[in-house]
C-alpha cells in the first residue's frame, strides 16, 4: 500500500482529502464532497468554463494544455453525442501520481468528471485505469455505484433535469493507451493505436462523438476549482501556471513519495528538502524530471521552477510530474539502454520511425553496453533519435527520442569512455535478462 | 440468465459478460475488459475464450485475437496460480529491482515467462506498474506489493504458497 508523505512546504489542495477515508461516499460528503458539482449546475456550462480559464489550470497528464480552454473547444451543438473521458492509464515510468487519488480520493475524480460534462453538455462520462490497477477499480467502482445509489448519478442528477452516467473501464495492459486517440481505440475495443489528428477529440472523438479528454489528476482538480474560484486557485501557482500539482519523486532520494508542490516551485528543493536529499549522503549526478520521456537534467541545471514554461526553457518538459533522481553510482549507458528497451517494448508499431528508431537504438546500446561498440555507434544513437523525433502520429516516437537525444548529448563522454572500456557506474542488468524480458 | 447457452463461464461471469455489454453506446467497447476478466477466470485466454467473446460481441474471432495480441497483460498460455511481476523500469531499477527479480528466479527456479513445475507460481518481469515513489515494487496477482527487500519477498511468497496470499482479481 503506498505509504503517504507530508512536507510543511506543500500546498493540499487536491490532496486535501488523502489519508481520511474520502473513499466512504459519507466521508466525501462531510468534506465539502459534491459541493462543487451543485455549484456548477447553479451557475451553467459558460460559468464552469470561464472559471477552469481563469485558473490557469493545464493539463496534468503531461501535454500542460490549458484546461478551461480544451474544454471550450467543444461544439455547442452536435448530432452525436458527447463524451468526457478520464485518462486513468497512468504508465509513464516515474508516475505513480494518479495511483494515489483513484485511492485516497476516488469521488473527486467522479465529480470532476460530472463538472466537465455540464461544462460540455454531456451525458456519458467514462472512467478507464490502467489494467494494472484492478484494487483501484474497485474502489473507483464501488464510489461510483455509491453514487449513484446517493442518486448524484444516473437520472435528473441534484434535481436539475440532467442526466449523468458514468461507466468505470479496465485497459489490459499497454503503455501506447495512455496517448488520448489510442486510448479511445482501446475503449472502443480495439488495438490501441494511435488516430490521425485533425480532426481532434474535441470535435471528433470517441464513437465519432464531440469528446472531453482529461488526465485524472487534471479532473479532480476541477471540483477544488469550482469551490475555491479560478483566480484564487491560479495564485497558488506561477505565471501561467495556476495552481498545484502532485509530484512523483522517486529513485535516489531519502524521502521518496508523492507531494503536492505549488507550480514552478524549485525543482532543487523538491529534491533536496522535501524529498530529503540524495539517498545515503551520495551526490547527484542526474534527473529525469517529467516521467522517463524527459530530458535529463545535469545537477547544475536543476535550480529551475517546476512549470510547464521554465522547465521548456531549461531545455526538458515538466511532464507527469514523476520526478527520477539519479545518484553518482548510476551507468547513465545503462539507465539509457533501460530507457529505450521500454519504449521499444511499447511502440505500437503503427509508425515506422518509432518501431524501426527504437528497435535499432536498442540494438546499438545494447552491443555498446555489452562492451562490443565503436565510437560511431554514439554518433548513430542520436541520427536515429533525431530522425524520430515529430514523425509520428503520437508523442510516443519523440517520447523515446527525446530523453535518448538528451543522454546521448549531455553524457556524450560517458558513452564514449565506456566503449574503450572505461565504465562510470555500476551496472545492475545482466545480458541474459534483456533478452529475456523485452 | 446468460444469452449464450453452454457458456464456458461461471454463472456470476457470465451474468457479469451480459451485464457489460448493455454498459457501452457500442458492444465492442466491452472487449478488452472482457478478455482480461475471462482470463481472470480461465487462467488465460483460451481458444474456447475467443469463440465464446466473439460470439457475445458479434466479432469475428480474429476481431477478438487482433486486440488479444496487443494488450501485454493477456496470454493465451496458462501462468501460475499465483503470477509474480516484478517491475525493473527505471524508478524501481534504481532502487533493487533487478535484485529482487533475480532473486524470485533463483527462489521460484523459473525465468521470465515461465511456470513452476507444480502450477503454483508464475514470474514475469513488466514494465513500470505506476508504484514508483515506493519502490522496489511487484505484483502478485493484481496485488501490490512495495518497497521491497529480498527477505520481504521471501515471506510474500511463502504467505502465497501457504494459500494466504491476497488475490485482488
Amino acid at each position: 500500500m503506498p505509504t503517504l508523505v507530508s512536507h510543511p512546504d506543500e500546498v493540499k489542495v487536491i490532496s486535501r482529502r488523502f489519508g481520511q477515508g474520502a473513499a466512504d461516499i459519507d466521508k466525501y460528503i462531510e468534506l465539502d464532497g459534491y459541493k462543487a458539482v451543485q455549484k456548477a449546475i447553479a451557475e451553467g456550462p459558460d460559468w464552469i468554463i470561464n472559471t477552469m480559464k481563469a485558473s490557469g489550470l493545464r493539463g496534468r497528464g503531461g501535454a500542460g494544455f490549458p484546461t478551461g480552454m480544451k474544454w471550450s473547444f467543444v461544439p455547442k451543438q452536435s448530432e452525436k453525442p458527447k463524451y468526457v473521458l478520464v485518462n486513468g492509464d497512468e504508465s509513464e515510468p516515474g508516475t505513480c501520481k494518479d495511483h494515489v487519488i483513484f485511492l485516497h480520493d476516488p469521488h473527486a475524480v467522479i465529480e470532476g468528471t460530472m463538472i466537465a460534462g455540464l461544462a460540455i453538455g454531456s451525458k456519458m462520462g467514462f472512467i478507464y485505469l490502467r489494467g494494472e490497477y484492478r484494487y483501484l477499480l474497485k474502489i473507483m467502482e464501488k464510489a461510483v455505484a455509491d453514487a449513484y445509489a446517493k442518486g448524484f448519478l444516473g437520472k435528473n442528477i441534484f434535481g436539475s433535469g440532467i442526466d449523468f452516467d458514468i461507466v468505470t473501464q479496465s485497459g489490459a495492459g499497454a503503455y501506447e493507451v495512455g496517448e488520448e486517440s489510442a486510448l479511445m481505440e482501446s475503449l472502443e475495443g480495439k488495438r490501441g493505436v494511435p488516430r490521425i489528428k485533425p480532426p481532434f477529440p474535441a470535435v471528433v472523438g470517441l464513437y465519432g462523438g464531440p469528446t472531453v479528454i482529461n488526465n485524472a489528476e487534471t479532473i479532480a482538480s476541477a471540483p477544488h476549482i469550482l469551490l475555491m474560484g479560478g483566480e484564487e486557485y491560479a495564485k497558488i501557482g506561477s505565471e501561467r501556471n495556476g495552481g498545484t500539482r502532485l509530484f512523483g519523486i522517486s529513485g535516489h532520494v531519502e524521502r521518496p513519495g508523492v507531494y503536492e508542490l505549488p507550480m514552478g516551485y524549485n525543482l532543487k528543493k523538491a529534491i533536496y528538502d522535501v524529498a530529503g536529499g540524495i539517498k545515503d549522503g551520495k551526490k547527484l549526478k542526474a534527473v529525469v524530471p517529467g516521467g522517463s520521456s524527459c530530458p535529463v537534467l545535469l545537477p547544475e541545471e536543476i535550480d529551475v521552477g517546476l512549470d510547464f514554461d521554465q522547465m521548456g526553457k531549461a531545455g526538458t518538459m515538466l511532464g507527469s510530474g514523476g520526478i527520477v533522481v539519479l545518484d553518482e553510482t548510476v551507468s547513465i549507458v545503462e539507465f539509457a539502454l533501460r530507457t529505450i528497451a521500454f519504449y521499444q517494448h511499447e511502440s505500437c508499431g503503427w509508425c515506422i520511425p518509432c518501431r524501426e528508431g527504437t528497435d535499432w537504438i536498442k540494438k546499438t546500446l545494447t552491443r555498446v553496453y555489452n562492451g562490443g561498440g565503436s565510437k560511431k555507434d554514439v554518433a548513430n544513437v542520436q541520427y536515429l533519435a533525431e530522425n524520430m523525433m515529430g514523425r509520428t502520429f503520437c508523442p510516443l516516437g519523440d517520447a523515446a527520442a527525446m530523453p535518448t537525444l538528451g543522454f546521448v548529448k549531455k553524457f556524450r563522454k560517458e558513452f564514449e569512455d565506456y566503449i574503450e572500456g572505461h565504465k562510470a557506474g555500476t551496472p545492475i542488468i545482466t545480458v541474459e535478462q534483456l533478452v529475456g524480458a523485452h | 440468465m446468460s444469452t449464450i447457452t453452454n457458456s464456458i463461464f461461471s454463472p456470476e461471469t457470465a451474468a457479469r459478460f451480459d451485464r457489460l455489454v448493455t454498459l457501452y453506446p457500442v458492444k465492442r467497447s466491452a472487449l478488452v475488459p472482457m478478455l482480461l476478466y475471462a482470463q481472470d477466470e480461465v487462467g488465460y485466454v483460451s481458444d474456447a475464450v475467443v469463440t465464446e467473446i466473439a460470439e457475445r460481441l458479434d466479432l469475428l474471432e480474429l476481431d477478438v485475437r487482433n486486440v488479444l495480441s496487443y494488450y501485454s497483460m493477456l496470454r493465451t498460455k496458462p501462468a501460475g496460480k499465483y503470477n509474480v511481476q516484478v517491475c525493473t523500469n527505471i524508478s524501481c531499477m534504481l532502487r533493487g529491482g533487478y535484485e529482487i527479480l533475480d532473486h524470485c528466479k533463483h527462489k521460484l527456479g523459473i525465468g521470465h515467462k515461465e511456470v513452476t513445475a507444480d502450477k503454483v507460481f508464475s514470474l514475469e518481469e513488466v514494465e513500470c506498474i505506476g508504484a514508483c515513489c515506493w519502490a522496489p515494487a511487484m505484483q502478485v496477482n493484481y496485488d501490490f506489493h512495495d518497497n521491497l527487500t529480498t527477505v520481504k519477498v521471501d515471506e510474500i511468497l511463502a504467505t502465497y504458497r501457504a494459500g494466504q496470499g491476497k488475490d485482488v482479481k
